[in-house]
Parts: C-alpha cells; sequence; structure tokens
C-alpha cells in the first residue's frame, strides 16, 4: 500500500492532487481501517496522487462542539487550519461524513477554507469520468444515508449512482434520503450510553434493514458503519447481512 | 340597521382592536425578549422564493398529502371567505345591507357562491380534522406533551370554525327567503345556501329576521374574537409563520452557528485580537429564553404544534423524552412567563427554560440528524435550541454526562475522540498488519 505524507510530498518538491482527510475512525477504529485501506488501494489502482497529514492530523471538533464545548471544537479547527493553510492545501476528500461537514462548512468562518469533498462525491465524478470502472455484481444492497451527508448537506445520489454502478439491485428502505433514520450515533451520541427509551435507534433501523433483507448494507460514514454493525450482531444477523461502506463494494469489485 | 346597532358595531370594533393591538405588541416585545443578533444568511431573492413557496405555496406540507390537502383548503377558504369581511364591516359601520350588491346579478350572487363554495370546502376539511384528531390513532396528535391545554386548543379551533361556516350559510338561506318574501334586495340565488332554504321556508318573517341578523353579528363577533383568541393559541401560525419563513437560514443543514463569542475569547487569549472586541456575553449558550436569539422565540410563537417534527426524532421513536415539539412549546411558554412576570414588575430569575421546562436528559438525546428540522412545514429550527442548550450545560454548567467529558479529555490530550496515542494515527499503513 502506496501512502504518503504531505511533508514526504513537499520535501521531493511535488504537490499531491488531494490531500485524503482520514479521521479519526479511520485510524483507530479496527473495522474502519479496513475501509480506509480499501480507499487507498482505489486511489492507488487509479494513480491519484494524494497525501495525508499523517501524525499531524487531529479530530476536527465535530464531537465536541456537538456536545456543547465550543471552545475545544474551535481550539481542534484553529490547530487543523494551521497545519492545512501552512501546507497550502487546497482540496480535501474524506470519508467520515462528520469530519467532511465541519471541514467544509464551519471551518470557513475560522479561517480554513478548502475544497471539500465526500470520498462518495469524489469516486463517483471518477466514475463520471469514465476513469473508475468496476465489474457488476447481483448481490441485493440497500443503502444507508447518513445525516451528516443527506439531510446535513443534501448529498443523496452520489452514492446511490455508485452502487447503481455496482449493481442492479439497490433496494430502497422506506425512510431514506430526506426521510432517512438516524442510526443513533450523531450528536456525539456514540460516544456515551443513550437515555432511557424503549429501543435503541440502531436496532429500530436494523427493523428497516430486515424488511429489504439485503445481501449488504452499504453506509458511507464510520459511524453509520459502527452503528449498523453493532445492531446486526446484536440481532444474529451478522451471518446473513454485510454492513459495508461503498468504497468497500467498489474495491472487491474493481476492474483491472 | 339602525343607529344603535351601528354605534354597537363600531365600538365593538374598536374595542377589539384595541385588545389586538395590546396583544400584538405583548408578543412583538416577547419575541425580542431574545438576542437581537440573529440575522438570516439566505439572500433576499431565496427568502422571496420561500416565502413564495414554503409560505404561499405551502410546499412542505405537501410530504404528507392527505392532512396537506384538507390544510389547503382551510387555507385558501380563509383568504377568499375574509373578503367577504370587508363588506361585512362596511355594512356594519354604514349601516347598510349587503352593500356589494350594487355589483348586481350575475356578479354579487357569483361572488357570494364563490365565497359559499369555500365555506363548504372549509367544513368538511373542519370536520374531517376534528375526526382524525379525535377518533384515529395519530401518534403525533397524542404525544404526552399535548395533554390538556394544547388539545383543548386545536379542538376549540376546529369547533369554533365550523360555527363560524355554518353561521354564514345560515345567514345566507335566511336572507334569501327574506328576498323571496320582498323583505331584503334581490340578489339572485346564491348557490350553496340555495339548497338550505327548505330548513328555514315554515320560519315566520319575523323569526327568519332575527335569524339572519342573529347569525350576521355571529359572524362579526366570531371574527373578531377568533382573532384575539389566535394570540393565545397554536394558531398563531397563521400570521407568523409568513415572516418565520421569509427570517428562516438556508445554510447547510448540518452547519452549526459559529460564537463569535468564544472565537473572541480564543483569539485574546492568544493575543491574536485587536483591541476593539466586543463585550463577553452575559452568558454563553442559553439557559432561558432571554439567551436564544429573537428567531428562536418567532419559531416558538409561529409553532402550530403538528408534532411532524417529533414524529420523525429518532429519539423520540425509540421511546426518548426528547420531542422537539415539546421544546418549541416550552419556549413559547415561558416567553409567555416572563413577558407577564416584566409587566407585573416581577423578578423572574427563580426559574429557567432550562431545568424548569427542558430538562438536560431531554437536549442529550438529540441525534442532531435534523430530521426535525428538514420536515417542519414553516422552518423551524428546534436543533438551533437543544445545542444551545447544551452549550450552556458544557461552558456555563460543566454538566455534561461523564461519557462526553471523557471524550473530551481525549481530544484535548490525544487530538482524538478515543483514547489512543497521538503517535500510533499513522499505524494503519505504517506498521500493516
Amino acid at each position: 500500500m502506496k501512502v504518503k505524507t504531505i511533508n514526504e510530498f513537499i520535501n521531493s518538491n511535488q504537490k499531491p492532487e488531494i490531500l485524503f482527510w482520514v479521521g479519526c475512525a479511520g485510524s483507530y477504529d479496527d473495522r474502519y481501517k479496513k475501509v480506509t485501506k480499501s480507499f487507498v488501494s482505489i486511489l492507488n489502482h487509479l494513480r491519484i496522487d494524494f497525501a495525508v497529514l499523517g501524525d499531524e492530523e487531529g479530530c476536527t471538533g465535530d464531537p465536541a462542539r456537538r456536545a456543547g464545548n465550543e471552545y475545544l471544537f474551535q481550539m481542534q479547527a484553529l490547530n487543523n487550519i494551521t497545519n492545512l493553510n501552512k501546507y497550502n492545501i487546497e482540496k480535501i476528500v474524506t470519508m467520515c461524513p462528520h469530519c467532511f461537514n465541519t471541514l467544509k462548512n464551519e471551518y470557513p468562518e475560522l479561517g480554513g477554507k478548502y475544497d471539500v469533498v465526500h470520498h462518495t462525491e469524489f469516486l463517483n465524478e471518477l466514475l463520471e469520468e469514465g476513469r473508475l470502472i468496476s465489474e457488476k455484481t447481483n448481490i441485493k444492497i440497500t443503502y444507508h444515508d447518513s445525516c451528516y451527508l443527506g439531510r446535513g448537506n443534501k448529498i443523496y445520489e452520489a452514492p446511490r449512482n455508485l452502487i447503481n454502478s455496482l449493481s442492479e439491485n439497490l433496494h430502497e428502505m422506506k425512510r431514506k434520503k430526506e426521510n432517512g433514520l438516524c442510526c443513533g450515533a450523531g450528536g456525539s451520541q456514540i460516544f456515551k450510553e443513550s437515555e432511557s427509551g424503549n429501543i435503541e435507534i440502531n436496532l429500530e433501523r436494523i427493523n428497516d434493514i430486515q424488511e429489504v433483507n439485503p445481501d449488504t448494507v452499504a453506509v458511507a460514514c464510520p459511524f453509520c458503519m459502527t452503528m449498523i454493525n453493532d445492531g446486526v450482531k446484536e440481532k444474529n444477523l451478522d451471518k446473513k447481512i454485510n454492513v459495508k461502506d461503498i468504497s468497500e463494494i467498489i474495491e472487491e469489485n474493481l476492474k483491472n | 340597521m339602525n343607529p344603535i346597532q351601528q354605534f354597537l358595531f363600531i365600538f365593538l370594533l374598536i374595542f377589539f382592536g384595541y385588545i389586538l393591538l395590546r396583544r400584538i405588541t405583548i408578543i412583538k416585545r416577547n419575541i425580542l425578549l431574545g438576542e437581537k443578533k440573529y440575522k438570516t444568511s439566505a439572500k433576499k431573492k431565496t427568502r422571496l422564493k420561500n416565502l413564495i413557496l414554503i409560505a404561499f405555496g405551502q410546499s412542505k406540507m405537501f410530504k404528507k398529502i392527505l392532512p396537506a390537502v384538507l390544510h389547503l383548503m382551510i387555507y385558501s377558504g380563509f383568504i377568499i371567505i375574509n373578503i367577504e369581511i370587508i363588506e361585512i364591516i362596511l355594512d356594519g359601520i354604514l349601516g347598510t345591507h349587503r352593500i356589494f350588491n350594487v355589483l348586481g346579478m350575475p356578479y354579487y350572487n357569483v361572488f357570494i357562491s364563490v365565497i359559499e363554495f369555500f365555506v363548504v370546502l372549509v367544513l368538511i376539511s373542519c370536520v374531517i380534522f376534528l375526526f382524525r384528531r379525535n377518533f384515529m390513532k395519530i401518534d403525533r396528535l397524542r404525544s404526552p406533551e399535548l395533554k390538556g391545554w394544547p388539545i383543548v386548543d386545536a379542538n376549540l379551533i376546529l369547533v369554533f370554525e365550523i360555527i363560524l361556516m355554518l353561521a354564514i350559510l345560515t345567514m345566507n338561506a335566511s336572507d334569501l327567503i327574506l328576498q323571496d318574501l320582498d323583505r331584503y334586495n334581490s340578489t339572485g340565488n346564491f348557490y350553496f345556501s340555495g339548497f338550505l332554504k327548505p330548513l328555514f321556508i315554515n320560519f315566520s318573517e319575523m323569526s327568519l329576521v332575527i335569524l339572519e341578523r342573529t347569525f350576521w353579528w355571529v359572524h362579526i363577533i366570531g371574527i373578531l374574537l377568533f382573532a384575539v383568541y389566535v394570540t393565545y393559541s397554536k394558531h398563531l401560525h397563521i400570521f407568523l409563520a409568513f415572516p418565520n419563513i421569509y427570517h428562516s437560514d438556508d445554510q447547510e443543514k448540518g452547519k452549526m452557528n459559529n460564537m463569535k463569542s468564544i472565537t473572541n475569547e480564543i483569539e485574546m487569549m492568544m493575543g491574536l485580537s485587536s483591541e476593539n472586541v466586543e463585550e463577553p456575553p452575559k452568558r454563553f449558550g442559553a439557559k432561558d429564553i432571554t439567551d436564544l436569539s429573537w428567531k428562536n422565540i418567532l419559531e416558538a410563537y409561529s409553532c402550530s404544534e403538528c408534532g411532524r417534527c417529533t414524529s420523525v426524532c429518532p429519539a423520540n421513536i425509540t421511546g426518548k423524552k426528547l420531542s422537539p415539539r415539546k421544546i418549541m412549546m416550552d419556549v413559547r411558554d415561558r416567553s409567555e412567563e416572563i413577558g407577564k412576570m416584566k409587566d407585573k414588575g416581577l423578578n423572574h430569575n427563580d426559574k429557567s427554560l432550562l431545568g424548569d421546562y427542558i430538562s438536560t436528559e431531554e437536549i442529550f438525546a438529540c441525534t442532531s440528524c435534523n430530521a426535525c428540522v428538514e420536515e417542519c412545514p414553516i422552518n423551524i429550527n428546534p436543533l438551533d435550541i437543544i445545542i444551545e442548550c447544551r452549550r450552556y450545560a458544557a461552558l456555563e454548567d460543566s454538566n455534561l454526562p461523564p461519557e462526553w467529558n471523557s471524550m473530551m479529555q481525549n481530544i484535548e490530550t490525544n487530538f482524538s475522540p478515543w483514547k489512543f496515542p497521538i503517535d500510533d494515527r499513522s499505524n494503519w499503513f505504517k506498521k500493516d498488519v
């Protein structure tokens, strides 16, 4: 796997096409690290020059801001913006809709102005340019909308386009797009126990998924990935239903 | 109409006008209890577009087709039928009877027939709504926050409208018979009330006059009462939805507002600030409605308590206490309360929005998924209020769930919400397993 840090680019007097913002889940979470690697291998396969910040990357501050700690959020933001501006970063691609939303919508006011795209948008562009070509599979897929990608930033079509390019078997859940049901993780919920209620939000979502009864649930967010995975396991469906990031399904079916 | 009736009419008009004006002043004052800083980021063109599509066109209502159609019938009826109010007011002041009849046939009777058409539409819609609300199991119309006054309020409005509509039809039907008896000037037939004539045909001329006059008064007094009542009711949305939509934001829903006051603090701390920084706010985040923006309070007064927000809230669906509708109702109730205490010169700091109306259990349950914001037919944003309350809990009250405190401690020390060493961040590609 070929991964270069921005420092390595600078030291050899080169400039990457994009900065790949890995995110904390992509860097540390065992399951999501696999997604990171899938995305990287697609980038390498398509010979896209990308850099990562490496150890200089830090949490965007999204969970702190959503938990109410604006002070910590802005400290994180300033730190990251200083780094990004130091390297004259122009275009950022990230897999995490929370990082994406923060970098794209919330950093400009604090002095960080970049062209930020989500990896589903980025891959969709490559698909439409004819650079990304994959084999068709016949697995039955349903797509779970991430709130920060969907309602938060009106990105509904890019992930669906990608899935449609892979399989003619995309089955939608009843609650989709603008009406999509949250996985239960956003707003910093993933970092604490939920308040008392009748059912966990992710299990409510698993009911939607079971109605469709897919082979694979495609997600596009590390938090959704965790919540849906946990739900599928809790309901003993993990032998039947795979939970995968869209980039993983693409990587598995890349045409050489 | 005799001069005594004319006098009484003008007196009532002034009396209700005065009360209404007083209520409007109070509500405006209450809305302005909020912070003055809010200004929509939407361009004027977008604002006008929203006003036309979402407010006048009710575009967001059409996600639920049946209520949307019924609501549209009442809404258009409200506008059309109120044209006749002009005639009633002119008649009342000038002592005339059906002054617009100068238009003559067929203009006048077609005009009244069109109004009657909408009267019938409103009547049908109100009856169906009443049935839906009370006899059908629609979860969002039965939530716990509606117990007591809100349910009574909702039913009262529907009954009120039904009475007003029946008043018009009865008035017109008796008028038609009195025309046949040559007691009133002829107008030509009114299409819908014409069918009701048989009901009153055996009445004496005297009772018909009393009937016609009584329902004329019922109608106008009903409307005046209604106008005042609306200011105490969730029905205020019929006016406030318009400014509320006009002033709504159009930034991406995922974006949360930047706290300039915190940026100032940080800049000051780092020695980056210029001389002229603004005064720090009296409080970070919102403990009470006075810490919210005027727009938040306008939204609370505009809320029609339809509960579409609550019906899509993932926390509420799964049985948690949080209900975005209740957040809006609480803000309105608290604003009214503070307003009343101010009028009496009392101190309102014994209670607060967060703590006495909204609990931390509610605000901590929000996933910030924006489903409520997406769903609201008039662009209310309950999430904004929830986040402001969380900001108070985090920055002033230090009262966050302990797991959140550890998460934030991790961010502070390791630049990641999880407890992993900074040096391990690149392990995924450096130490490949």
